[in-house]
């Protein structure tokens, strides 16, 4: 598992409160981890502080899963 | 952190627009509790109780309220509660706006009238219904501080209908500060350079507004909400008690200056680079 990823879980599991089990590549913040609407804006924000890129709004918009995060922040960063 | 000059000590206060700890609203609520003020909060919906709960609880305040600004019934209920538990109070921060986040991008030109009238109600008259139910229970010295931004006053890209309404909140502000400048209530606006808040997400394209102003702004930064906070504590103690009806600018001095700063040209130009290709449709 690379780092990204590592960091990407950590920051959803602080955020919204879950297991580390729930936490899967596949996990859906909204339908699977019970994030609301707030905490996708949230863990966007969260991920932008931590990685130090910029996420566009459109972009931001898809990320709804685990891994859509760690795949745009691995094609996006450095 | 304990201040040895207390400014807000004896001072009981309300704070509308609380959503997490990146709010505007925070910065402010974290001045006041540090100088000594009792501070209640209020939140819309059971996505914001949640937020809000845990940082009232870390300023000592168990005193959270459901309000609805667009419910009357909701609205008195809050200020009844004030006065059952406080009897009189001494300042209400009031950092609320709504806007469709689809017309918060592309041409003001279409704003709808149904989100105009919706975004005016909550971000403008807000003020004035909130304050038509506390100014029977303000104490003399009491003050009053609304958030506003620069896109009242000039246009910012995509700040469109909020940026109508605000204008509107500052007009309102003027006319507060007369209306209750007799029972010796102030009433003033900051307006906040822009912040990273989550309010702001819903701003399209709201980097390049961040990144702008930290380019351009005398200071070459961007204000953080504890700064907004030291100048709210300004407005609210009585250090501000010759200060109403004002629009006081917390924007690292954005709002002074006329054009691109030379010594930020190069960099402004890579910014407007990175722009080519997204004039809005």
């Amino acid at each position: 598992m690379s780092d990204v990823a590592d960091r990407v879980k950590k920051i959803v599991i602080d955020h919204l409160g879950v297991d580390e089990a729930k936490v899967t590549e596949t996990a859906s913040f909204i339908d699977d981890l019970g994030a609301d609407s707030l905490d996708t804006v949230e863990l966007v924000m969260a991920f932008e502080e931590e990685f130090g890129c910029e996420i566009p709004d459109d972009a931001a918009e898809k990320i709804q899963t685990v891994k859509n995060a760690i795949d745009f922040i691995e094609a996006n960063q450095g | 952190m304990n201040n040895p000059a207390q400014l807000m000590a004896g001072k009981r206060g309300l704070i509308l627009g609380l959503a997490n700890d990146k709010s505007i609203a925070w910065g402010i609520a974290k001045a006041l509790h540090a100088h000594g003020a009792e501070l209640a909060f209020t939140y819309q919906g059971e996505a914001l109780l949640k937020r809000v709960k845990p940082l009232a609880e870390s300023l000592g305040s168990d005193f959270v309220l459901p309000c609805d600004v667009t419910d009357e019934n909701s609205m008195d209920e809050v200020f009844a509660a004030i006065q059952e538990k406080w009897g009189t109070f001494d300042f209400m921060v009031h950092a609320v706006a709504f806007s469709d986040k689809e017309e918060l991008k592309g041409k003001y030109l279409a704003t709808t009238r149904d989100n105009f009238l919706r975004t005016m109600d909550i971000s403008c008259y807000s003020l004035t219904a909130l304050s038509q139910r506390a100014a029977p229970l303000m104490n003399e010295g009491g003050s009053i501080v609304t958030l506003t931004y620069y896109g009242a006053e000039r246009v910012m890209p995509h700040y469109n209908v909020m940026g109508v309404a605000k204008a509107a909140l500052e007009a309102s502000v003027r006319y507060l500060a007369v209306d209750m400048g007799n029972q010796g209530v102030r009433v003033n606006a900051i307006s906040a350079g822009p912040i990273k808040t989550l309010a702001a997400s819903g701003i399209g394209d709201f980097r390049y507004i961040l990144k702008w102003n930290e380019l351009n702004a005398p200071l070459k930064r961007n204000v953080t909400i504890d700064e907004v906070g030291g100048s709210a504590l300004y407005l609210l103690s009585d250090l501000g008690a010759g200060v109403s009806g004002e629009v006081h600018h917390v924007d690292c001095g954005y709002h002074t200056v006329g054009m691109v700063g030379i010594d930020a040209a190069e960099e402004t130009a890579e910014l407007l680079a990175t722009l080519k290709g997204k004039a809005s449709s």
